[in-house]
């Protein structure tokens, strides 16, 4: 053949060549080096999951009363794919079930609703799970009402009833404990997108807050899964696995049912009192430990809410009132998020600074009415001179001046507006000592760190609010531009990152902007208690099996010592013994059958209301007991409750009383909440048979 | 005596053997091919009917009988004498062109996806003209080409224009069906048939400039139906046609992608069973052996038809006679586009269209075509020795 004919023959061939190795190269690429991809994606296309959950372990107190545990409800779910079909997309059939299960129409509109597709600032009561999912709009239908809706599908398309087990929080002997457990609810998207190794299906609850969501590995267990294979009809042609589920195991907590079902009335009761006082006394905490272990015996936080509610459904102002400003956000748990100024609780740190500093703690000093501090007048609480006294009286009657001449005088030493290079800052360096900015690290979500307003605060406030303070006729408010306030700008514009003399006194008295948690006061008060140890908190206490078998015990660890001598420790137990032998606490605690120490607090707060109105002070009590051989440190604060004995401190009383079983005046041994002096170690058993128990 | 004996010789050159002649390796890579076939179309669709309540193996037996046929129409090409050949040749493409033409006549020709490609036979039979058009195409086309005159040792240029003409006109026919995947086979046949004619460069060149822009003026003239428009966007942009094309192109991909480097194993491919790539038996017949025989046997595949297309041009090289050339390049470019077109659509490499995999999809009328194609090749390579 002649050569074009050759040549053309032989391109050809090449090309075809190519063309098959094209293909294989393809081939190699889909099935080869991205295999897994599409071996992924066929198994979503040709596997469905249908997941049975498992039963969640319950919570219990230490001796196995329990606070949370699970109940089986009836649940009306509404089906977002079948009702958005219709023309008035499900706003007839929502009002139609409005009317039969008694709830609102606005409710059941707003609970359909996924979270993603409202506004912010109107998402309260949302879908935070998935448009795929059947949404519930009750869980406590009546059976009866139930049966209506499924009889009549043609009137409820998408609706149906199915049978849920729903977290029950069941109130033994009226406790609440809603910020300690937390509640559980339907997975987020960012939930399911998380990075942490928890593997979750889309139709699984989990725990949101406090324990619920801290335990909610071991709460939770394992789903059992069913896969099966469908074809392009959907129908199932065999099944891929059958794995049971596997129920989660039970977390036994150091609290006590009755004694935290107390403390949050003692509490309550306080904050009632400082109402019936005259003051605003809008919230509050209270929290109960074990100084030689750290375990947390109760805990509680005002005001609160039914953790009941989340499970039964919120309606749309339920779910606004928890985070509402005017209600004092309930959601909040006070007790490790709220941050508050110490007041003279803090003087315990005074006491160590001014012995560090090398004041003589048993020599005496004056407490006059008042101190000038460079232009400014410190006046004691009361404006009353107390007279001489020694550092045991001081704390004893809570007088204020003596601080201020020292804290002066040491302020001054350091250098006072143009600090040293060495600095003694015995002050602060006292703070430290108590590790005051450490967390305490209770195992419960986002406790706050506490604050000091030392050195390197008020540089990094001064950088943030520098440009505020130097421009402060054109940044501020009309109504925030007094004579004094523009004064006060300029001194902050010009020296604001400095510690200041009446920052320093401010300091000494726990005023200004140090903050501390009701837990963290706590913490550090049972450190001078046991000696000197800080102890992590925890209300954790061990995982354990129905059957008992213990999975894992949680033992509070030592995050450090108390820099302080040890007969500055026992100078400080004697004090605070005084407080309440002859001092501010007298009055509160005379005819009390137990030794009690403790400090009062009454904490000035600079700003106003959202009414206006000028802040009432800050009440506090800080404790422990019995003085020789302290075993329990107890702590109260009321937001705006005005005086630490007469609001906190007659609070105390009431939780030692329970703790202790002081009726009319005696101890009654057997109607001690730990016979024995001592919260019980043993681990309880658990029941699953939820017998309602006698009111105590 | 010798008249009856020298017809016997048409027939039959050499009484040796029943297979003498027969090039043992394309024997062996195509029966290869046919048994992966059977059972690729078994594995496809024995669990779906099964699940219907119907018999699994319906496909199966049908298969096997469109072999047997197909074969002994194989057969029969191959064992012809090629004079004989020539002389059928028109009536081969009158018959062809016939149909074609059937086709388009509503009430006679059924319509099925948009196009009216097939002829409904009495006995539930259905016979795909366009098939056989390609064979009629081919050896029209080999017969003219390869006429030389005056000691040339290439085709004339009215050679060449007449050869088009063969082509032309089924072509067009088949264009109102519309069927533009056999359109697209048949237009590389012929630009391949005509380069390796030894006809000038110019040719070529023309040829597929005006392949080109005659195909780019279809679609903007609205000749090609709606659909395949839609399947051509989605090539191009696979998210385009989500429920359509593109769905099924994707279902495509990941039952080829899933099956890894092994596969899932034969009958045991959950996708292939379930059913979610349509036209699984016929046009998507790869997406079979792609889940259930993974890389190691789709690849095979692809090797056979590299070894079957490899075989066919050393007996295309190695005659001597032009018509016999032709005719093999022919069927060459009409198996390695058609092979490619289909397997490079399950791939996502080329766009949709409905062509089937040869020796492999199951539907009798590309099966007797490719056999006899096959045929037309053992058919050639008989003639070697001579």
């Amino acid at each position: 053949m002649n050569n074009k004919s050759r040549l053309s023959l032989l391109v050809v061939q090449i090309l075809i060549v190519s063309l098959v190795m094209a293909l294989l190269g393809r081939l190699f690429f889909l099935q080869v080096a991205s295999g897994d991809k599409y071996q992924d994606a066929a198994l979503s296309i040709q596997s469905r999951d249908v997941i049975t959950p498992a039963i969640r372990g319950i919570i219990v107190d230490g001796s196995g009363v329990p606070l949370a545990s699970n109940k089986v409800g009836l649940a009306i779910t509404i089906d977002r794919i079948v009702i958005d079909e219709l023309s008035d997309k499900g706003v007839a059939l929502m009002q139609r079930l409005a009317g039969l299960l008694q709830l609102e129409y606005a409710d059941i509109y707003q609970n359909t609703r996924l979270c993603g597709e409202l506004p912010a600032g109107q998402k309260a009561g949302c879908w935070q799970g998935s448009r795929y999912q059947p949404i519930p709009i009750t869980k406590s239908a009546d059976p009866d009402t139930a049966i209506q809706i499924v009889e009549r599908a043609d009137l409820f398309p998408g609706v149906s009833a199915k049978p849920v087990a729903i977290r029950a929080y069941p109130s033994f002997f009226d406790v609440n404990a809603a910020h300690l457990l937390g509640y559980v609810g339907p997975l987020t998207e960012s939930d399911l997108l998380s990075t942490n190794e928890k593997q979750y299906f889309r139709s699984e609850s989990i725990g949101k807050t406090g324990l619920e969501i801290q335990y909610d590995s071991y709460l939770r267990g394992v789903p059992g899964i069913r896969t099966v294979i469908v074809d392009r009809k959907e129908t199932i042609t065999k099944e891929s696995q059958n794995t049971a589920s596997i129920d989660g195991d039970h977390l036994v907590t150091s609290l006590d049912v009755r004694l935290q079902a107390a403390t949050e009335k003692a509490l309550k009761d306080a904050v009632l009192r400082g109402r019936a006082n005259g003051y605003r006394s809008d919230s509050g905490a209270a929290v109960v430990m074990d100084v030689r272990t750290g375990r947390i015996l109760a805990m509680a936080s005002y005001p609160t809410y039914d953790p009941n509610s989340w499970e039964k459904g919120l309606t749309v102002q339920q779910a606004k009132d928890l985070f509402s400003e005017t209600k004092s956000v309930p959601a909040l748990n006070r007790a490790i998020q709220g941050l508050f100024a110490p007041a003279s609780t803090f003087k315990v740190i005074s006491v160590v600074a001014a012995d560090k500093a090398g004041y003589d703690l048993n020599a005496t000093y004056d407490c006059p009415s008042q101190v000038e501090v460079g232009t400014r007048t410190f006046r004691n609480f009361d404006s009353k001179n107390q007279g001489r006294m020694n550092i045991n009286t001081a704390i004893a009657v809570s007088c204020d001046t003596i601080w201020y001449q020292i804290a002066f005088d040491e302020w001054l030493r350091d250098g006072g507006l143009k600090p040293k290079s060495n600095l003694n800052d015995y002050f602060f360096k006292a703070a430290e000592a108590f590790k005051l900015t450490d967390r305490v690290g209770i195992d419960l979500p986002a406790e706050s760190a506490s604050r000091i307003a030392d050195r390197e605060y008020k540089k990094s406030w001064y950088e943030q609010n520098k440009d505020f303070y130097c421009n402060y006729k054109e940044r501020a408010k009309k109504d925030q531009q007094s004579a004094f306030l523009i004064q006060l700008a300029a001194e902050n514009c010009v020296d604001g990152d400095k510690v200041r003399a009446g920052d320093a006194v401010n300091f000494s008295i726990g005023q200004g902007d140090t903050v501390l948690t009701p837990l963290k006061l706590t913490q550090s008060y049972a450190a001078i208690a046991n000696g000197g140890t800080i102890w992590q908190a925890l209300v954790g206490k061990a995982i354990v099996k129905t059957d008992g078998t213990v999975v894992e015990k949680f033992t509070p660890q030592k995050l450090g010592t108390l820099d302080v001598k040890p007969s500055t420790i026992k100078f400080l137990q004697s004090g605070l013994r005084q407080v309440v032998v002859r001092g501010t606490a007298a009055g509160v605690f005379s005819g009390f059958p137990v030794e009690i120490s403790g400090k009062t607090g009454t904490g000035q707060v600079f700003g106003r209301n959202p009414d206006g109105s000028a802040k009432d002070d800050t009440s506090w009590f800080a404790s422990f007991a019995p003085s020789n051989n302290p075993r329990y440190a107890v702590t109260m604060m009321i937001g705006q409750g005005g005086f630490g004995a007469s609001t906190s401190g007659v609070g105390v009383r009431a939780i030692y009383s329970t703790l202790f079983g002081v009726t009319g005046g005696r101890v009654d041994p057997g109607a001690a909440i730990f016979p024995g002096g001592k919260p019980p170690e043993q681990l309880p058993k658990i029941s699953l048979v939820i017998k309602k128990k006698g009111a105590q | 005596m010798s008249q009856i004996s020298a017809r016997q010789n048409l027939y039959r050159k050499d009484r040796r053997s029943l297979f003498h002649g027969f090039d043992p390796v394309l024997t062996i890579v195509v029966g290869l091919l046919l048994f992966l076939g059977t059972l690729l179309v078994w594995a496809a669709t024995r669990d779906w009917y099964a699940r219907g309540g119907l018999d699994p193996e319906y496909y199966l037996k049908r298969h096997i009988i469109n072999i047997l046929i197909g074969a002994v129409l194989a057969y029969g090409v191959t064992v012809i004498d090629y004079r004989l050949l020539r002389a059928y040749t028109p009536i081969l493409w009158g018959a062809a062109v016939l149909g074609l033409l059937i086709v388009l006549i509503p009430g006679l020709g059924t319509e099925k996806n948009g196009a009216k490609a097939w002829i409904a036979l009495p006995g539930g039979f259905q016979i795909q003209p366009a098939e056989l058009a390609k064979v009629g195409i081919i050896i029209g086309m080999a017969m003219i080409l390869s006429e030389r005159s005056h000691n040339s040792d290439k085709p004339s240029n009215k050679n060449v224009l007449q050869s088009l003409a063969v082509a032309a006109l089924p072509v067009l026919l088949i264009v109102l069906q519309p069927d533009m995947g056999t359109i697209l086979i048949i237009s590389a046949s012929v630009v391949t048939m005509i380069a390796v004619s030894g006809i000038s460069s110019k040719w070529v060149v023309g040829l597929l400039l005006l392949a080109v822009s005659g195909g780019f003026i279809a679609v903007q003239a609205g000749v090609v139906s709606e659909y395949q428009v839609k399947r051509l966007q989605t090539f191009v942009d696979p998210n385009a046609d989500t429920q359509g094309s593109g769905y099924q192109l994707r279902q495509a991909r990941i039952t080829v992608g899933s099956g890894g480097l092994l596969g899932t194993g034969l009958f045991n491919g959950p996708q292939t069973s379930g059913r979610f790539v349509p036209e699984q038996q016929t046009d998507f017949i790869f997406t079979v052996a792609g889940e259930q025989l993974g890389f190691i046997g789709s690849g095979t595949i692809l090797i056979l038809y590299l070894i079957l297309l490899m075989r066919a041009f050393s007996i295309a090289r190695r005659t001597t006679d032009p018509f016999g050339r032709l005719v093999c390049t022919g069927v060459i470019a009409w198996f390695a586009f058609q092979m490619f077109e289909n397997i490079g659509m399950t791939l996502g490499m080329m766009p949709m269209t409905g062509v089937p995999l040869p020796f492999i999809s199951y539907g009798g009328s590309s099966m007797f075509a490719t056999l006899i194609g096959f045929g037309l090749l053992q058919n050639v390579h008989a003639r070697l020795r001579g």
